[in-house]
């Protein structure tokens, strides 16, 4: 029975990840060959590496619909696998774009930089695929162990060493839980396979040990996602690190969180027989509407656009919790893991273009803080009106992206007609009108104020953060006007492909 | 023409956003060829506009002409529909007409801080949210619209307007914001229940659902902060005086229409049986609406704030009309959302003129306006008799019919109810010519207060201006002595609706 079986491999399947793995193998070798000349080099070669990276993922999603299942059906490569795919290297991309300049111009180690990114990036795109707790605890793993150390990377600032250690140790401990929550999830079963977890916890029903596991695993991806009250690492880690890895970690580590969560709880907790939805609803409907509330009201009081930024994530990652509170509920369940994967798709692209903006003012400002965001329409008028689509944008409003993201979830909330899920609906449009104002505080500093010391010199905005720029916002207008690119994309998601 | 009958709608519809991107090409410098380019690509739209409205077969003014209907979000079976039929097309009519005016002013009189590239690309920008909000026919696409209009009003009080622009701006915003977050909850409710975003279906799909209460409820809240209607309107006094003169003309004149329309279009038409729980409740409302706004106009020392309470007054009238829920009361609403346009875009004008001269607005400090400037007093005094329901002007029509219809409110509505507040509506109009014949003789009468005898600012009409305002005076007349002109336009409309022969 336990014969070792040669594994059947789609090298198609994974050619995205051999292509990412190959570029980490050359940023080494050409940083131990040619030392400190890699430097002028390895950004570049990191940011083509990512792109192509994106040439399997498109033949992958033209070749044809087929589901291809690989070790058993523990690595599945399917629409939507391939959708997050293209968002986590894009975004990588994006956050290259962005660093090329900060690490550069800031006495970093350069390639070092360069490599660890590309290897959480992969970790993120074989967590796409993962369908099985062990690949997706080490896929976990490989892009957060990356992640910790970049967030220290500005070493001879005591605040980044201060994210670095808060994000590793609330990190690892985030994933001892996760680790003990699978434990017991596998003794309660005695599979690792998603798929037959559900068939195992259909065949022995609801038991309390499986309960514990489950609301262990969740708690674990709470802290991931920095979902309230598990998101106290989040202000201080993004405050600190430096601002790309902070894009980074608030877009592409987040969504890789997501991913995760959407996995287990398309599989699992959608197993028709098992009841342990009645007791995760109530969890995830507190976890979602203490983050938006928590995460909003907190950001209101930001002085700091960074942190304001932070705190709001937290607020959107309660937004993106809540159409899990409908698991389960019929009319709605071909619709609840596309409208999370639209929403994190234009997330990243809305939150990365105010990162953008944010690191091409401070290269002038030297400051993230609103006030020196004073009077920018006077002397950056293009930057503004950037920063205004995002803003506007991350507000919800017609016709940039999050508008459609909030609608699909506000969708999903109001079709499923349970009581939790209408009572999320009103939580959330409350909220939004919160996060209008502080979003707004930020434009009405540029916009309507002075600028606080007078000095109306232009900002400098180097190239790569104006293509940086310029993919965020054609994104975020384009997914605004025509969301159905991405909801196609999005519409066959794992619950169908499983057979959920 | 073909192509034009298919495609005439989009075209003017994105006709001003493509003039915004071309200002976005040009530096900021020049500031003349911003000024060409908005005044052309709003020209432009007035010329596809005026060839809409007059290939417009006003025989069919009950159906949707110059149809659109193609496939947009495929997943939430929203539609990419619009169509211009007799219920829309004067607000359509009104808003290309008016914005090409209001860049004509702009010419030379683009407000502190200056910077036409942008203030120029905003009106753009927001022209192209307000005809397609009058066009869309499906829910989703007039929710986007009508949230365009919401970002470059917003930048314009609060980059180009008073001295209170920050807090004006901001309330406009947070208001709007929040009703249509209930707004686009209701539209999802109906969608949950009628199975589709169709505006043109869904009063027939729409039949008997369950919670329509409710539903009408969160589009009341959404129109209603819109139009504003009492208590909502607390925004409005804030946001007109803050606004640019530019601002507070496109306001008045187009940007409340959106929420009178939406209740006409949407809102009652979609759910006729709740609009009747509903009516009462607005009848009421729109009345305290009348007289807390005229009282508001008999304490305001601020010439502009006075017209902005004004509105509220007005827009009290134009939903008196739509609460009755019959045609002959939404007939005088339409007529009245037009006339209110034109006579309040007009009295705005007169007074960013008169700021402009004087750099006051404060009633007190001002004076004898009929001597220094003889023709813009004038102007004033036309537009005030206008606005007071004049018979003969524009005015009379909106207001008068509104309260006649009061008399006889649609069936099951509360006879008794509804004609108590006919005879306190009227009492309203007697407010109006009150607080509007004792701004004109505070103004216009008497002579010049001493600071500004001598002052050599203050100069009459110029020809810019001229150009602006004609357009204006002569639609308040012909519309006064000719009220049918419309009239017939939006009654074969209303009577396509089902709203009586």
């Amino acid at each position: 029975m336990l014969a070792w079986v040669k594994p059947v491999i789609d090298w198609h399947a994974l050619a995205p990840e051999i292509v990412l793995v190959g570029t980490i193998c050359v940023l080494l070798a050409v940083d131990v060959t040619l030392l400190e000349r890699a430097k002028a080099v390895i950004g570049s070669l990191a940011g083509i590496g990512l792109l192509a990276s994106l040439v399997p993922i498109l033949t992958l999603a033209t070749a044809d619909d087929e589901v291809r299942e690989m070790f058993g059906g523990a690595y599945v490569v399917d629409r939507t696998s391939l959708l997050l795919k293209a968002l986590f290297v894009v975004a990588g991309y994006v956050v290259v774009l962005l660093s090329t300049n900060y690490v550069g111009e800031g006495d970093y180690w350069e390639s070092e930089y360069y490599t660890l990114m590309v290897s959480s990036i992969l970790g993120m795109s074989v967590m796409a695929s993962a369908r099985d707790l062990i690949s997706i605890f080490v896929a976990l793993e490989l892009l957060s162990i990356p992640a910790y150390m970049l967030a220290g990377w500005r070493k001879r600032d005591p605040r980044s060493n201060e994210a670095g250690l808060k994000y590793y140790l609330m990190g690892v401990f985030a994933s001892a839980v996760l680790l003990y929550g699978m434990s017991l999830v596998f003794g309660v079963t005695g599979h690792t396979l998603l798929s037959e977890i559900a068939a195992g916890v259909a065949e022995t029903g609801n038991t309390p040990a499986l309960t514990l596991g489950v609301v262990f695993v969740l708690v674990g991806f709470a802290f991931k996602v920095s979902a309230v009250p598990f998101h106290t690492w989040a202000p201080d880690t993004y405050e600190g690190a430096p601002t790309p890895v902070t894009a980074f970690l608030a877009v592409a580590s987040k969504a890789a969180g997501f991913v995760a969560l959407i996995q287990v709880a398309a599989t699992v907790l959608a197993e028709p027989s098992a009841d342990v939805w009645q007791v995760t609803r109530p969890v995830f409907f507190v976890l979602a509407a203490l983050s938006m509330t928590v995460g909003n009201v907190i950001a209101l009081r930001q002085t700091n656009v960074v942190r304001m930024l932070a705190y709001s994530g937290i607020a959107q990652a309660g937004f993106m919790l809540s159409p899990f509170v409908t698991l389960r509920v019929e009319q709605v369940a071909d619709q609840l893991v596309p409208s999370v994967v639209v929403y994190l798709v234009i997330y990243a692209a809305m939150n990365l273009g105010a990162f953008a903006v944010v690191m091409a003012v401070a290269r002038k400002t030297r400051s993230a803080e609103i006030t020196s965001f004073g009077g920018l329409f006077t002397y950056a008028p293009g930057l503004t009106v950037a920063m205004s689509i995002f803003l506007a944008s991350l507000v919800g409003i017609p016709p940039l992206g999050g508008w459609y993201a909030k609608f699909g979830i506000m969708r999903v909330l109001i079709e499923a007609q349970t009581g939790w899920s209408i009572a999320l609906s009103i939580v959330l449009a409350v909220n939004t009108a919160i996060a209008a104002y502080y979003y707004l505080n930020v434009a009405k500093a540029m916009w309507f104020d002075e600028v606080p010391d007078g000095d109306t010199s232009p900002v400098p905005v180097p190239p790569s953060l104006r293509t940086a720029l310029a993919i965020t916002v054609v994104a975020t207008i384009v997914f605004g006007v025509l969301p159905g690119i991405l909801a196609d994309a999005a519409s066959v998601g794992p619950v169908v492909a499983l057979g959920g | 023409m073909d192509w034009m009958d298919n495609w005439s709608l989009a075209l003017v519809t994105f006709l001003p956003l493509a003039g915004a991107l071309v200002m976005l090409a040009i530096p900021k410098e020049q500031e003349s060829t911003h000024k060409l380019v908005g005044l052309l690509a709003s020209l432009a739209t007035l010329v596809v506009g005026i060839w809409i409205v007059a290939n417009f077969d006003y025989d069919r003014g009950g159906e949707f002409q110059y149809l659109i209907d193609r496939s947009w979000i495929d997943v939430i079976n929203s539609r990419f529909i619009m169509g211009l039929d007799g219920l829309s097309l004067p607000l359509f009519a009104l808003t290309v007409v008016v914005v090409p005016l209001v860049f004509i002013y702009s010419w030379n009189h683009i407000p502190e801080p200056g910077n036409p590239k942008a203030f120029l690309s905003l009106m753009l920008i927001l022209e192209t949210g307000m005809i397609g909000s009058f066009l869309a026919e499906d829910l989703i696409l007039f929710f986007v619209f009508f949230e365009v209009v919401l970002l470059p009003m917003y930048f314009m009080i609060g980059v180009w307007g008073g001295p209170e622009r920050k807090y004006a701006s901001i309330k406009f915003f947070l208001y709007t914001l929040f009703g249509s977050a209930l707004m686009i909850l209701s539209f999802l409710a109906l969608y949950q229940y009628a199975g589709t975003f169709d505006m043109r279906k869904l009063p027939e799909l729409a039949q008997g659902i369950p919670h329509a209460t409710w539903i009408f409820g969160g589009m009341f809240i959404g129109f209603g902060i819109k139009v504003p209607m009492f208590p909502f309107h607390t925004w409005l006094p804030d946001a007109h005086t803050q606004a640019p003169t530019q601002g507070s003309v496109i306001l008045a004149a187009v940007l409340l229409k959106l929420g009178t329309y939406g209740f006409v279009r949407i809102a009652i038409n979609i759910l006729p049986e709740a609009a009747k729980t509903w009516a009462p409740v607005i009848a009421i409302l729109a009345v305290v609406g009348i007289i807390y706004g005229a009282l508001g106009c008999l304490a305001q020392t601020d010439m502009k704030r006075l017209i902005a309470f004004s509105s509220v007054a007005h827009m009290g009238f134009v939903m008196l009309g739509i609460s009755t829920l019959t045609k002959h009361g939404i007939n005088a609403a339409m007529f009245g959302m037009v006339a209110h346009g034109l006579i309040t875009g007009m009295l705005f004008f007169v007074a960013g003129s008169v700021k402009e001269r004087y750099h006051t607005l404060e009633i007190k400090r001002l004076g004898g306006l009929l001597v220094q400037a003889p023709k813009m007093g004038w102007i004033l005094g036309f537009a005030s008799m206008a606005s007071l329901g004049l018979p003969g002007l524009a005015g009379f029509w909106g207001e008068f019919p509104a309260i006649l219809a009061a008399y006889q409110p649609a069936e099951g509505l509360s006879v008794p109810l509804f004609r108590t507040l006919m005879v306190i509506a009227s009492l309203g109009t007697v407010l109006a010519a009150g607080y509007l014949l004792w701004l004109y003789q505070r103004t216009a009468f008497g002579t010049p207060s001493e600071e500004f005898a001598d002052d050599p600012h203050i100069h009459d009409v110029t020809p810019a201006e001229w150009i602006a305002w004609t357009p204006f005076l002569i639609a308040i007349v012909l519309f006064g002595v000719a009220p049918g002109l419309m009239f017939d336009v939006t009654d074969k409309a209303l009577v396509a609706l089902g709203l009586g022969a």
